[in-house]
C-alpha cells in the first residue's frame, strides 16, 4: 500500500504521519527523481515530529500542516518546505539551497551552518539564531533571542524585531539587519555603515519575505575584524 | 694554610631545579617574552601509564597456542551492526583518524587514502570537509560530522561509508580547533567559508544540539539523512569514558571512539594538550564496563587510539575489550613525518627530527602539515602510500604474532586474562594483575 493516501485535483499528494512513519515520509521524498511531476506535498498530522522533509534535493513544494520538532527540512537542497506551525531546534539547519517558510515560532539554531537558500521566520526565533550560518539568508519578523548569528560566516540575518543579548558574536564575514532594539553585542561584532551593497542586500530579502518596512528603519551590524589574528592585546575580547 | 679567603671551601655544583627545570624556565621566558600561550601540534609528550606497561602471558600448558605460519588467526572487523543497513567490513583492526585537509596538504591526504586502501581499511576526513582527492582515494571513508561544520554537505554526506559525530578528540576534550591563518590558503578558505589568511577557530560546541538527549535526535536526523544507510560513530576524547560511552549508545551511536591524550591534534594549546584528558590505558576499561552494562559489548564497536605505535599496542587495545584502533601520529610518521632526511631543515626551524611538532606554522619540511604548494609537493602520495601500506601490515602481523601465542584464532579472542601489569598504575588502570601475583588494586579484597 502506498504511503501517500490521496491525491486531490490540484494534484496535491498527502501524506499522513498518523498513519505513517516520518521514515517513510522521507524515503519518499528523498527518491522523488528531478523532474517528477509530482511537485505539491502535504504533510497531515506532523505532531511535532524530528527530521521531517530532511535531505530533500528535489524542487518540490512541501507544506506540513502543523508543529514540527527538531531539524525539520534539515540539509534542504532545493524544496520549497512550508510549516504552518512552529518548529523545533534546527530548522534547516544545514540548508544548501531553497526556501523555508516558518508560519509561526522557531527554537533554538534556526538555520544552524546553512550555507545557502532562505529561511523566513514569521514569528519569533530563540536562541543562537543563525549560528554558524555559511551563506544562508534568514528573515524573521519577530524577535530573535540570544546570542544571534554566532560565529557566522557569511550570509545575511534580517532581524524585523528586537535581538538579545551578545548579538554576533565572533562574527565573521556575514551581515546582519536588525530594525528593533538590540540587547548588546557580542565579541568583535560592531555597528557599520549601510552601504549601497547593504541596501540592495536589504531590499531584496524584504520583498522576497513579503516585508513593507522601509530600509533606513534596519541598522547594519558586521564584523569588526579585531579577533581575526589572536593578539594578546585583545584579550579581554576572548 | 692558605688564607686566600674561600680557596679551600668546596664549592656547592650547579644543580638545577626538579621543580623549576629547563623547560619550565624556557616555558616562562617565552611567555614573558610574548604575552601568549605556546601552540603546538601532536598530542601529548610527558611520560605516562601506557601499553608498555602491559604484557601478555603466552600459552604453555594450560593453553596451547597456534601455529605462526600456518594456523589462521583472523584480523578483521565490522563496524556499525546495530542499526545500519551497510555495515563497514575492514580487513585490518586498525583504521586512520580523522585528520583534515587544512591541517594536512591534498598530498599527505591522498597518501592515506591510497595506504588505507591498499591494506583494506578506513581513513577519515577532518575539519575541513571532504575532498575529491581524498573520496577518491579511499575505499572506505569515514566523514566527520564537527561543531564546526566546514564544508559539510548533503552530497558529501551521502558519498561517505561511515559518518562521525565529533563530541571531542583525546588532545583538548572540551576544546574546538584552530588553524593558524599560515595555513589558510585560498582553497582551504573556499571549503571553509572563511576569508583567506585569518586565524580560524572552530567552535567547541554543536551549533544545533546539545547534551545527550538531542544527540539522539541528531543521529536520528543523520539516519533519516541517509537512508539509514551509513554506520554513526561518536567521537569523545577521554575524559570520563565510562559515562560518555554509556550515554554515545544510550543516544544510538552504532560505533564509539575513544581517543586518549597520546591523541594528536593539527594545533593546539600546550597547556589543553598536556593538562586535560586522561591516557587511553585508563579509559578503555571504564569504557569497555559501559558497554558491558548495556548488554552493548561487541554489539556497538568500539575504537579506541591514542599513542598506537606497535603491533603490541593493538593486540593490547583490543585485548582490553576494543573492537579497533585508530592511528594518526604514527600514521603520519609512517608517510614521512619528522624523517631524519629533513635534520638539516628541521634544525633551520629550530628543533630537530623526532621533536618537530609546529604543524601550526605550516612549514613542514615532510611536506606532511602544510599547505605550501613547494613544500607539499616533497610528498610523493604514491610511494607515501605505500610506506603507510607496509607499516600497517606490519601492526597487523605483530598483533597476529600475540594472538597466535595466546592461542587465539582471531584477534578478538585477546582478552584481559592475556595480561598482566608491570607497574600498580598499570595495574589499577588496565585492571589486569600485576606480573606475578593475581592482585589487581581496589580488587581481590
Amino acid at each position: 500500500m502506498s504511503a501517500v493516501l490521496q491525491t486531490s485535483v490540484e494534484s496535491t499528494a498527502f501524506f499522513n504521519l498518523s498513519g505513517f512513519s516520518v521514515r517513510e515520509l522521507n524515503a519518499t521524498l528523498q527518491t522523488l527523481p528531478a523532474d517528477t511531476n509530482q511537485t505539491a506535498w502535504t504533510i497531515l498530522n506532523p505532531q511535532g515530529s524530528h527530521a521531517i522533509a530532511v535531505g530533500i534535493t528535489a524542487q518540490v513544494a512541501i507544506t506540513i500542516d502543523g508543529h514540527a520538532g527538531y531539524y525539520c527540512a534539515g540539509m534542504n537542497d532545493g524544496a520549497v518546505i512550508t510549516i504552518n506551525g512552529n518548529v523545533g531546534t534546527g530548522v534547516a539547519e544545514n540548508m544548501m539551497s531553497g526556501l523555508v517558510h516558518v508560519k509561526g515560532d522557531a527554537s533554538q539554531s534556526a538555520g544552524a551552518s546553512a550555507h545557502g537558500g532562505l529561511l523566513i521566520i514569521e514569528g519569533n526565533a530563540s536562541a543562537r539564531c543563525g549560528i554558524s550560518m555559511k551563506g544562508v539568508d534568514i528573515v524573521v519578523k519577530g524577535n530573535v533571542g540570544h546570542m544571534g548569528a554566532f560565529m557566522a560566516q557569511s550570509g545575511n540575518l534580517v532581524v524585523c524585531g528586537d535581538a538579545g543579548e551578545a548579538l554576533g558574536d565572533s562574527l565573521y564575514e556575514a551581515r546582519i539587519f536588525v530594525k528593533g532594539t538590540v540587547a548588546s553585542l557580542g565579541a568583535d561584532c560592531e555597528k557599520k555603515e549601510m552601504l549601497e551593497e547593504d541596501k540592495l542586500i536589504l531590499a531584496e530579502l524584504l520583498k522576497r519575505a513579503g516585508i513593507t518596512d522601509s530600509l533606513e528603519s534596519f541598522t547594519r551590524y558586521g564584523s569588526a575584524r579585531a579577533l581575526y589574528h589572536f593578539h594578546v592585546d585583545n584579550l579581554g575580547a576572548y | 694554610m692558605n688564607d686566600t679567603p674561600g680557596s679551600h671551601i668546596p664549592r656547592t655544583m650547579p644543580r638545577f631545579s626538579a621543580t623549576f627545570d629547563p623547560h619550565s624556565i624556557a616555558e616562562i621566558r617565552r611567555a614573558a617574552a610574548t604575552g601568549i600561550y605556546d601552540i603546538r601540534g601532536g598530542g601529548t609528550k610527558r611520560k605516562l601509564p601506557h601499553f608498555d606497561d602491559l604484557l601478555f602471558l603466552g600459552a604453555s600448558i594450560s593453553r596451547y597456542p597456534l601455529e605462526g605460519y600456518r594456523e589462521k588467526c583472523g584480523t578483521d572487523v565490522v563496524l556499525g551492526t546495530r542499526f545500519a543497513k551497510k555495515p563497514i567490513h575492514l580487513k585490518i583492526p586498525v583504521t586512520i583518524a580523522g585528520m583534515s585537509f587544512g591541517a594536512l596538504s591534498g598530498n599527505a591526504k591522498e597518501a592515506l587514502g591510497r595506504g588505507a586502501s591498499a591494506v583494506g581499511t578506513s581513513t577519515t576526513t577532518g575539519d575541513g570537509g571532504m575532498t575529491p582527492e581524498e573520496r577518491g582515494h579511499s575505499q572506505i571513508l569515514v566523514y566527520q560530522y564537527l561543531p564546526s561544520r566546514y564544508g559539510m554537505n548533503l552530497a558529501d554526506l551521502r558519498k561517505a561509508d561511515a559518518i562521525e559525530i565529533v563530541v571531542g578528540q583525546g588532545a583538548k576534550p572540551g576544546g574546538g580547533g584552530m588553524l593558524l591563518g599560515q595555513k589558510i590558503s585560498a582553497r582551504v578558505a573556499q571549503m571553509r567559508n572563511l576569508p583567506e589568511g585569518i586565524d580560524q577557530r572552530s567552535a567547541c560546541r554543536h551549533p544545533d544540539w546539545t547534551g545527550p538527549d538531542d544527540l539522539e535526535i541528531k543521529i536520528l536526523e543523520l539516519r533519516e539523512l541517509t537512508n539509514w544507510e551509513k554506520p554513526i560513530y561518536v567521537k569523545v576524547g577521554a575524559s570520563r569514558p565510562y559515562y560518555d560511552i554509556a550515554l554515545a549508545v544510550k543516544a544510538g551511536a552504532d560505533v564509539v571512539v575513544l581517543d586518549g591524550m597520546q591523541g594528536g591534534t593539527a594545533a593546539t594549546q600546550e597547556v589543553f594538550i598536556e593538562q586535560v584528558g586522561i591516557p587511553i590505558l585508563s579509559a578503555i576499561r571504564p569504557a569497555v564496563q559501559a558497554l558491558q552494562d548495556l548488554g552493548m559489548h561487541r554489539k556497538v564497536q568500539l575504537i579506541v587510539s591514542g599513542g598506537i605505535r606497535t603491533g603490541a599496542d593493538v593486540a593490547k587495545a583490543i585485548a582490553l575489550g576494543a573492537d579497533a584502533v585508530a592511528i594518526g601520529t604514527a600514521a603520519l610518521i609512517a608517510l614521512g613525518d619528522n624523517s631524519p632526511e629533513f635534520e638539516e631543515e628541521y634544525r633551520k626551524l629550530g628543533t630537530t627530527a623526532g621533536a618537530y611538532d609546529d604543524w601550526h606554522e605550516g612549514r613542514d619540511p615532510a611536506g606532511i602539515t602544510t599547505q605550501d604548494p613547494a613544500l607539499a609537493a616533497r610528498l610523493d602520495p604514491v610511494k607515501a602510500g605505500r610506506r603507510l601500506a607496509n607499516y600497517l601490515s606490519v601492526l597487523t602481523l605483530e598483533a597476529q604474532t600475540i594472538a597466535r601465542a595466546c592461542g587465539k584464532s582471531h584477534v578478538h579472542n585477546l582478552e584481559p586474562e592475556d595480561l598482566v601489569a608491570l607497574t600498580l598504575e598499570a595495574s589499577a588502570m588496565a585492571q589486569v594483575p600485576l606480573a606475578g601475583t593475581n592482585w589487581i588494586p581496589g580488587k581481590n579484597f
